[in-house]
């Protein structure tokens, strides 16, 4: 048996073994085909969550109108339409805040862990970190085109969200400084879908498996979340609605950055 | 070039070490078979050689001393894992386009082509797929990338003989095409004695065996002869494995010289690659390096029909 | 798919062997130890903290209805404690209290959905499938084995959260039966809701055979089940239609906690034809305590408090007739299903 002299191949004419990085477009492609399923779902989710705002939120502002016109004021009538704003539209208005607050976690639950802890699960990593990419390369991109997809969605659900439930703040004698209200305007909203992801992803990652990530990700957001309600927010040093919201979406970033961080470091060390 | 180099590789997992102290070089140009028993440590050296695992010590290089696992290496090296991976809910047309935008290099008309041939459906499930043909959209995939380096886990075992035969086929045109060396790990080693042109023995995480298959056939005999000359015969050889019988014994030695002389009443006859293989797996402390490294004093084992 | 069949030997039992359930209880334990393990654990933190925080609750409740508040006379320390209470201790308490809402399907999805959809999406099932017991009983019998586990679980969790909550009763006329969080969160309901979001999630679990989408089908289920729930739980044949019912008024305040459920709410005038417009208003949005003009009758429809207990059973009722529909679905899905 011989040994095969390596003939000129097609690769050795001008064959650079030291290569150019894999461009990142491609990455695009493929975090598309692999995530299509959520990416499709989110996207539902978004387009309905924006259309309900818009449709309910006019009635309300249209309600509102006709509440604050109403003359004589405190008379039977205009009572009848105060009953109706305190109860029917403050019921749909709450639930819609309700839902607008619950949603990031339950989508950062489904988004984050299972990038990398499914190719964990499955063993595809077997093949997906060999290619020419690299394992480093994979995983930023496709956590950076989750990740922002989400967050801009997100800050655009809260902006509707301000306006939609701005004719409550009157009535239910609500301000900017309000948690609840605080949570889901101006950067607040889009910092905490953000770090809700990112710490998806670290701890799918961390633990290895995508229903642990899961649980783990709604236990420590809620943590985060609780931990920031009731202690941080009262040890800000600033005490009106910007400079607080600057602060928390600063530290949600950089919270986020080293979660994404860890990930990465994670998925290098990672040894079969 | 030197396609794979490791020097005092090991890895640990815990306490127990699934690899250790090896140290070999594979030329360019060959067809290496990776063989030995399950847990021998053949898919952690190809983990460690494809980068997927980070090494506990020594160090592997791969294209000419491009570390494992590097920019240049990934570059350069196809890997296809044991049970050939895939994505089960992609078809595998998107298979084919997701290595492609994976990779600097991917022959798409290639690996249409060759799918088309095996009768492998681009717009089924990858899932769906029989398990010979999830191997053989893992190997395509994995030439169509135009490696130098083709490492592949037991690839033969999902797969009937006559696709054996055809992957085998395959494996070798992409070396004599466009020179790819090939690690390919398998049990079946009649088979691969067709077309391996090198070896490596790997058992209890030990590197056995690591030489030209050639020069292996070439540098050992099987001896037979009368039982009672057995040991004194031995004795003066370097024996890798006696098998002894009532009447017969049979001594597989190593030859440094063709040419020595068969001891009166003995025979000498020229071993097959499975025997060769099998005798040193029967045989977990002889190995027998590549020529140029100093060849340790063998234990030999002894087996009574 | 064929079936082979041999001919019965005579004198050979052929019938089905009985579940053993103390060995499909090993099996069901050691195949779900995480999830037996980790659900138990997340509501005993989760338990601890309400203890802690419903004590505290209990303790500002009390200094707050001894007050004399309720008597007109606002002192100022008094002012002090209910503004302490609404501001402080109610938003926590609304918090958990949507939170709860919430606990019955994570504690089902995550126990359902994985349940049978693991074993399919795995490939393990083509050794449980095939073992002496079958598949059926197998499923039978962790359907069974979780579901009870997670009812006891539910059920305590529900009960503390009903004890945590009790003080908050009277805040912005909450009562136990329509404030959704409440009337949900406690009781029977509580454990039925977890126990039918459970078999949404394995019923989902075996029918989509993933367990992400699973997972994801089972909250969209769980969702519109809470919402069809809510929608319903008005219509239940326990209302009672009272006149001159100007009474309410003594309802809503710290020492009478919980307000009755009003319906629907009407005026007659003489002779029992319906009042005009401009006398229903006035009479219905005039102060609370304050006089009907003779000859007028002010109608309500309403559920006393009394009827809580009642109310629970009816709305457990169907929930547990989904339950078990859900559960028979699945295992029709098991056996029909070539996987």
């Amino acid at each position: 048996m011989t040994v095969f002299a390596p003939p000129a191949s097609r690769l050795d004419a001008g064959a650079d073994v030291r290569s150019r990085p894999v461009p990142w477009p491609g990455m695009l492609w493929v975090t598309w085909r692999q995530h299509r399923a959520l990416l499709i779902t989110v996207s539902a989710v978004f387009c309905a969550a924006v259309a309900g705002l818009l449709v309910t939120g006019l009635r309300i502002h249209h309600d509102y109108a006709l509440l604050i016109a109403c003359r004589p004021a405190g008379s039977p009538a205009c009572q009848g339409l105060s009953d109706f704003f305190n109860s029917t539209d403050w019921h749909q208005g709450e639930f819609a805040h309700i839902a607008v607050q619950a949603a990031p976690v339950l989508i950062a639950m489904f988004a984050g862990p299972p990038v990398v802890a499914r190719e964990l699960e499955t063993g595809t990593y077997r093949y997906a970190w060999t290619q020419g990419i690299g394992r480093g390369r994979w995983t930023v991109a496709k956590l950076a085109l989750l990740g922002s997809l989400l967050t801009i969605m997100a800050f655009a659900i809260s902006q509707l969200l301000t306006w939609f439930f701005a004719p409550f703040m009157t009535t239910r004698q609500l301000t900017d400084l309000t948690p609840t209200v605080f949570d889901t305007s101006g950067l607040s909203y889009a910092a905490w879908t953000l770090v809700a992801f990112c710490l998806g992803a670290f701890l799918g990652t961390l633990l290895r498996g995508t229903l642990a990530g899961m649980a783990a990700t709604l236990g420590g957001y809620v943590g985060l979340a609780a931990a920031t309600w009731f202690y941080l927010r009262d040890h800000y040093p600033v005490r009106t609605f910007w400079p607080m919201q600057l602060l928390e979406a600063g530290w949600l970033l950089i919270l986020s950055a080293a979660l994404i961080g860890g990930t990465i470091w994670l998925v290098r060390r990672y040894a079969a | 070039m030197n396609i794979i180099e490791t020097c005092e590789l090991g890895k640990r997992y815990g306490t127990s070490w699934a690899l250790r102290d090896c140290t070999l070089t594979l030329p360019a140009g060959h067809l290496a078979a990776l063989v030995g028993p399950n847990g021998a440590g053949k898919s952690t050296l190809m983990n460690m050689t494809a980068g997927l695992t980070a090494a506990t010590s020594g160090t592997v290089t791969v294209l000419g001393g491009h570390p494992a696992g590097s920019p240049a290496a990934l570059n350069g090296v196809a890997f296809v894992a044991q049970d050939a991976p895939v994505y089960r809910n992609l078809s595998a047309g998107d298979m084919l386009h997701l290595t492609r935008n994976l990779n600097q290099r991917f022959d798409t008309s290639f690996a249409r082509e060759r799918l088309a041939d095996l009768g492998i459906p681009l717009n089924k499930k990858a899932g769906k797929l029989s398990g010979g043909q999830q191997s053989q959209l893992a190997l395509t995939l994995a030439l169509a990338r135009r490696p130098r380096l083709l490492i592949l886990d037991e690839p033969l075992a999902a797969l009937d003989p006559i696709a054996r035969q055809d992957f085998l086929a395959a494996v070798m045109t992409a070396m004599t095409d466009d020179g790819v060396s090939v690690l390919l790990s398998s049990h079946q080693v009649a088979e691969l004695e067709r077309v391996a042109d090198f070896l490596i023995v790997l058992s209890r995480a030990q590197l056995q065996v690591a030489g030209e298959v050639d020069d292996l056939l070439a540098g050992h005999r099987l001896l037979t002869g009368p039982t009672a000359e057995a040991d004194e015969c031995g004795g003066r050889l370097t024996v890798v494995q006696t098998r002894r019988g009532d009447a017969q014994t049979h001594l597989l030695v190593t030859t440094s010289d063709a040419a020595a002389p068969v001891p009166p009443g003995w025979e000498s006859h020229q071993v097959s690659l499975e025997e060769v293989v099998m005798a040193y797996l029967r045989s977990p402390g002889v190995s027998q390096p590549a020529p140029l490294t100093r060849v340790q004093r063998p234990q030999p084992t002894e087996a009574t029909r | 798919m064929s079936v082979l069949t041999l001919p019965a030997q005579p004198g050979q039992d052929t019938a089905p062997p009985p579940v053993p359930w103390r060995g499909m209880a090993w099996v069901t334990w050691r195949q779900q130890r995480a999830l037996l393990i980790s659900v138990p654990a997340v509501l005993a933190a989760v338990a601890v903290a309400l203890v802690i925080f419903g004590l505290k609750a209990h303790h500002d409740y009390a200094a707050l209805v001894n007050c004399p508040l309720n008597q007109g006379r606002q002192s100022g320390a008094c002012q002090k404690l209910f503004s302490h209470f609404n501001s402080t201790d109610w938003p926590l308490a609304n918090t958990v209290s949507i939170l709860v809402a919430l606990a019955p399907v994570l504690i089902g999805a995550f126990a359902g959905a994985p349940l049978l959809a693991r074993e399919l999406e795995s490939g393990s099932y083509r050794f449980a499938w095939t073992q002496g017991l079958g598949r059926e009983r197998q499923v039978i019998a962790k359907l069974v084995l979780v579901g009870i586990a997670l009812v006891i679980l539910a059920g305590a969790f529900g009960g503390l959260f009903s004890w945590f909550f009790q003080p908050f009763l009277w805040t912005e006329q909450m009562n136990r039966l329509t404030t959704e969080g409440v009337f949900a969160s406690g009781g029977i309901v509580f454990p039925a809701f977890t126990l039918v979001a459970f078999m949404i999630g394995a019923f989902l679990g075996m029918l989509l055979r993933r367990v992400i989408p699973a997972l994801a089908a089972t909250l969209g289920g769980y969702l519109v089940i809470r919402l069809a729930a809510w929608g319903v739980r008005k219509y239940y044949p326990l209302a009672v239609v009272t006149g001159n019912s100007k009474v309410f008024s003594q309802f809503g305040t710290p020492s009478v906690p919980g307000y009755p459920w009003i319906l629907s709410t009407w005026v007659t005038g003489p002779g029992g034809q319906p009042a005009s417009q401009s006398i229903t208003n006035g009479i219905l949005n005039g102060p609370p305590g304050g006089s009907v003009p003779p000859g007028y009758t002010e109608w309500n429809r309403w559920i006393p408090l009394t009827h809580y207990w009642p109310m629970q059973c009816i709305e457990a009722g169907w929930l547990l007739v989904i339950a078990a529909a859900l559960m028979a679905g699945t295992v029709w899905l098991v056996r029909h299903r070539a996987a």
